[in-house]
């Protein structure tokens, strides 16, 4: 509607413009007061400088667009190049380096005693398996009984939920600490086991975007399948999850990057280097002892990092997008 | 095709028009309130009171004996299980748990007590730190309400078996109960275990922490601590404190207030009108533009906010290219100068903030129905007009509960602050810097200076800020009064 509108607008428009634009000439370039009126009521230019001021409008916004955009991509242009300075001290003399080489990802990957990058790569990768697996489960599980099925307590439980929300979660981080360390998790062969737990174990208190993709899937799907004789777990497995498929994915991209991307509990967790997950270990890296040498090497464990994320966060932008058309259109 | 067809079909007859990211943008609660008063669930004739005033012989003993009531229903396996899990608690609390409650009070033995053997060494007692007491007693403690509730349950289900029994013969067999767990009640088997990791690594450690808040739990006292009752609040909310007091209080939380205003508003409405600018019509390449402003939500956030504190120091990149233009002649104070830094970490916030923004506007912008935008015009609006009453209420609509949760999170927005900033430029002899929000300042008081329990007191002044904030605006907002106003 809305196209088809526009296209049969347009044709109108300029007619119109053409119409007036005559009507101008003939006029001698005065526009009879109830023509001005007119335009005015339309929220137009007047025809003379209309085209004038179109194109200085235009003009200002691409001005703008690329003044911004040059803002918003230079630090990404910056670490980058960074990441190749042959030169791996902080605070250079210029904006970008002067001499470039491809020896800080050389030495990232090869030099392993102070920070040993491939094994911290690892580690998280590790990590973020486990926790997008069991949260994709505990998200699934706590969104469909949320939205599709009625019991005491549900509403309870999501008040709750809300609440345990507001509190700030840096207040828990050393409480966590201490209940790993009571569990007998804290030493370094168990902190991987951990971290998978304290990222993956509270997750179920995020499903409110999945039951808000849930409840657009009709009730009259799983009625159908109770009368075939389903059971709640074959309605939750056989019908709900597969519907739910892009929304999964979207839940399940979120989860897997979250360890990538926490610093705060790795670094209460992980007291010892070798169990050092990726944020971690980068934000060492610029620590007061370290960034004399690792600097450089800094910028190109970063650019390691954001490459396969920001590949994953453009595959979930786009089932985000698709997610949010809703379950039952086409 | 037929996806399109029907898309059209809404817009052509004007229902229900749902803009991109309302489904998870608008809260669930209000929905929910109404579907619980329509569908409410009465709860289950087999309660406590009736099983203790109706039970039969078996059914009252298993008040005691676990299971008796399920054993003489030939649920054998149910028994066990009950019986077991009774054996289990017993032992918990005779070794455990009650030495655990007992030791609550004290919070462990005075640290470093030395004594003389016989042979006249002196030895070290090795004492408990009183952290690890506190943890076990409020676990021992959690495990008492839990244990009373799974003491309900069992005698609930010995009368349930009762009942069951009169009434159709014989109760429900074992298998039977496993299927009804998948089937009937497959809530308890779904929500099992995220309920169990929420509540282990969710409610436990903020019961510890707000325990925490009632003791003397700090860098002087690091392994035995006391109960102090309120003094902790006093410290905070009083002026005799050194490094913590209500000066420092009232600077961080007026801070924090104004950081989220600005961090939310500012990036609301530079990001609508980045959005609108790449929405209008003549501007070609709109998903080029799009793209680009979207390339820094891609790039971790740690990763770019850890580069921008580099770039911003004060021998950092920025200073050297502005030198190196002639433009400044000593370096700028970004993080050295109060002013300077806040208004720092307010603009590199915008940086961070903007896609997000434009994104979620560009959804909504092209969701408002074109019908609205021909009304306004027959009705002689112009440009501005329209914007103020088209544009703007739509988008409002849309977004409050979004910037409800936009705002909560800047308040808690401790990523920003503490790998761009760290609270910097901190006052010599106060424990805050002045960009500090509520959320570093207690990570810094905990994590840092091992101040446990005034971290655990802000800690508690943040929940009551967020609640009442967002508790306010939820309710003075347009989508919450007029849920059906563009429906």
């Amino acid at each position: 509607m809305s196209k088809n509108s526009e296209k049969t607008m347009a044709p109108k428009k300029q007619l119109d413009a053409i119409d007036r634009a005559q009507l101008a000439t003939a006029t001698g370039g005065h526009k009879s007061a109830a023509e001005i009126e007119r335009s005015k009521a339309f929220g137009e230019v007047p025809e003379k400088n209309r085209y004038g001021a179109r194109m200085f409008r235009d003009f200002l916004s691409y001005l703008l667009l690329s003044v911004l955009g040059i803002i918003w991509i230079m630090p990404i242009v910056w670490v980058f190049l960074e990441s190749f300075n042959a030169d791996p001290q902080p605070y250079q003399a210029t904006f970008f380096p002067q001499k470039y080489s491809f020896d800080n990802y050389r030495l990232l990957f090869t030099q392993t005693d102070v920070f040993n990058f491939p094994k911290m790569f690892l580690n998280t990768l590790i990590i973020a398996i486990f926790v997008c697996i069991i949260s994709v489960f505990f998200v699934l599980s706590v969104a469909f009984c949320m939205s599709r099925l009625r019991f005491r307590f549900r509403k309870s439980f999501m008040n709750i939920v809300l609440i345990l929300g507001m509190f700030p979660s840096i207040m828990s981080v050393v409480a966590i600490y201490f209940i790993l360390k009571a569990m007998g998790l804290t030493s370094s062969a168990m902190t991987i086991f951990a971290l998978i737990l304290v990222y993956s174990a509270g997750s179920g208190a995020g499903f409110y975007v999945m039951k808000g993709y849930m409840d657009t899937i009709p009730t009259s799907l799983d009625e159908a399948a109770r009368l075939d004789g389903c059971t709640t777990w074959q309605v939750f497995t056989k019908i709900i999850v597969p519907i739910c498929r892009p929304m999964i994915v979207y839940q399940a991209i979120t989860a897997f990057l979250a360890p990538w991307l926490d610093f705060v509990l790795a670094r209460t967790i992980c007291r010892t280097q070798d169990t050092y997950t990726v944020a971690l270990g980068l934000w060492s890296m610029l620590q007061k002892e370290y960034i004399q040498n690792w600097y450089a090497r800094f910028a190109a464990g970063a650019v390691c990092v954001s490459i396969p994320i920001a590949i994953l966060f453009m595959v979930m932008q786009r089932f985000y997008q698709e997610s949010m058309a809703g379950s039952t259109k086409g | 095709m037929g996806r399109a067809l029907i898309e059209r079909a809404d817009i052509v007859t004007g229902a229900k028009v749902t803009p991109a990211g309302t489904r998870s943008a608008r809260p669930a609660k209000k929905k929910v309130a109404k579907k619980v008063a329509k569908d409410y669930i009465p709860p289950s004739p087999y309660s406590l009171r009736a099983a203790l005033g109706k039970g039969d012989w078996s059914t009252r003993l298993s008040v005691l004996i676990w299971g008796m009531g399920n054993f003489t229903r030939k649920q054998i396996v149910k028994g066990v299980l009950w019986l077991a899990m009774e054996i289990l608690a017993i032992w918990y609390f005779v070794s455990a748990g009650i030495p655990a409650i007992a030791a609550l009070p004290q919070l462990g033995e005075k640290a470093g007590s030395k004594y003389k053997d016989a042979d006249g060494f002196w030895h070290y007692k090795t004492v408990t730190p009183s952290v690890v007491v506190l943890l076990y007693g409020v676990i021992a403690v959690v495990f008492i309400f839990v244990f009373l509730w799974v003491w309900n349950l069992e005698i609930r289900s010995s009368y349930k078996a009762q009942c069951l029994a009169q009434k159709n013969g014989h109760a429900p067999t074992f298998r039977q109960d496993l299927h009804d767990l998948v089937d009937g009640h497959g809530e308890i088997s779904l929500m099992f275990l995220p309920t169990l990791g929420i509540f282990v690594f969710t409610v436990l450690p903020l019961v510890f922490m707000i325990s925490m808040a009632f003791t003397s739990y700090d860098s002087n006292h690091p392994t035995k601590f006391d109960w102090v009752g309120l003094a902790n609040f006093k410290t905070v909310f009083g002026n005799s404190g050194n490094v913590v007091n209500i000066h420092v209080f009232i600077s961080v939380l007026i801070w924090t207030l104004v950081w989220a205003f600005f961090a939310t508003f500012l990036n609301f409405f530079l990001g609508m009108f980045l959005s609108m600018v790449i929405e209008r019509k003549t501007t070609h390449g709109k998903a080029f533009w799009r793209g680009l402003f979207s390339m820094s939500i891609a790039v971790p956030q740690f990763v770019s906010l850890l580069v921008m504190n580099q770039m911003l120091q004060q021998n950092g990149a920025i200073n050297r290219l502005l030198e190196s233009w002639g433009w400044i002649s000593a370096p700028l104070p970004f993080f050295t100068n109060a002013t300077w830094a806040r208004v720092t970490v307010i603009i590199i916030n915008l940086w961070v903030g903007i896609p997000f923004t434009m994104m979620q506007i560009t959804g909504i912008l092209e969701n408002i129905p074109a019908e609205l935008y021909e009304a306004a015009r027959i009705d002689g609006a112009n440009w501005w007009q329209q914007f103020t009453n088209v544009t703007m209420p739509y988008i409002m609509f849309v977004l409050t509960p979004y910037l409800i949760t936009t705002f909560t999170g800047n308040v808690n927005n401790f990523n920003v602050i503490y790998l761009l900033s760290g609270g910097d430029p901190q006052p010599v002899g106060s424990s805050a810097g002045s960009t500090d929000l509520l959320i570093t300042w207690l990570y810094k008081l905990t994590v840092d200076q091992d101040n446990y329990n005034v971290g655990a007191v802000i800690g508690i002044c943040t929940f009551l800020v967020l609640a009442v904030v967002s508790l306010i605006t939820y309710h003075s907002s347009g989508s919450y009064q007029n849920e059906e106003a563009f429906r």
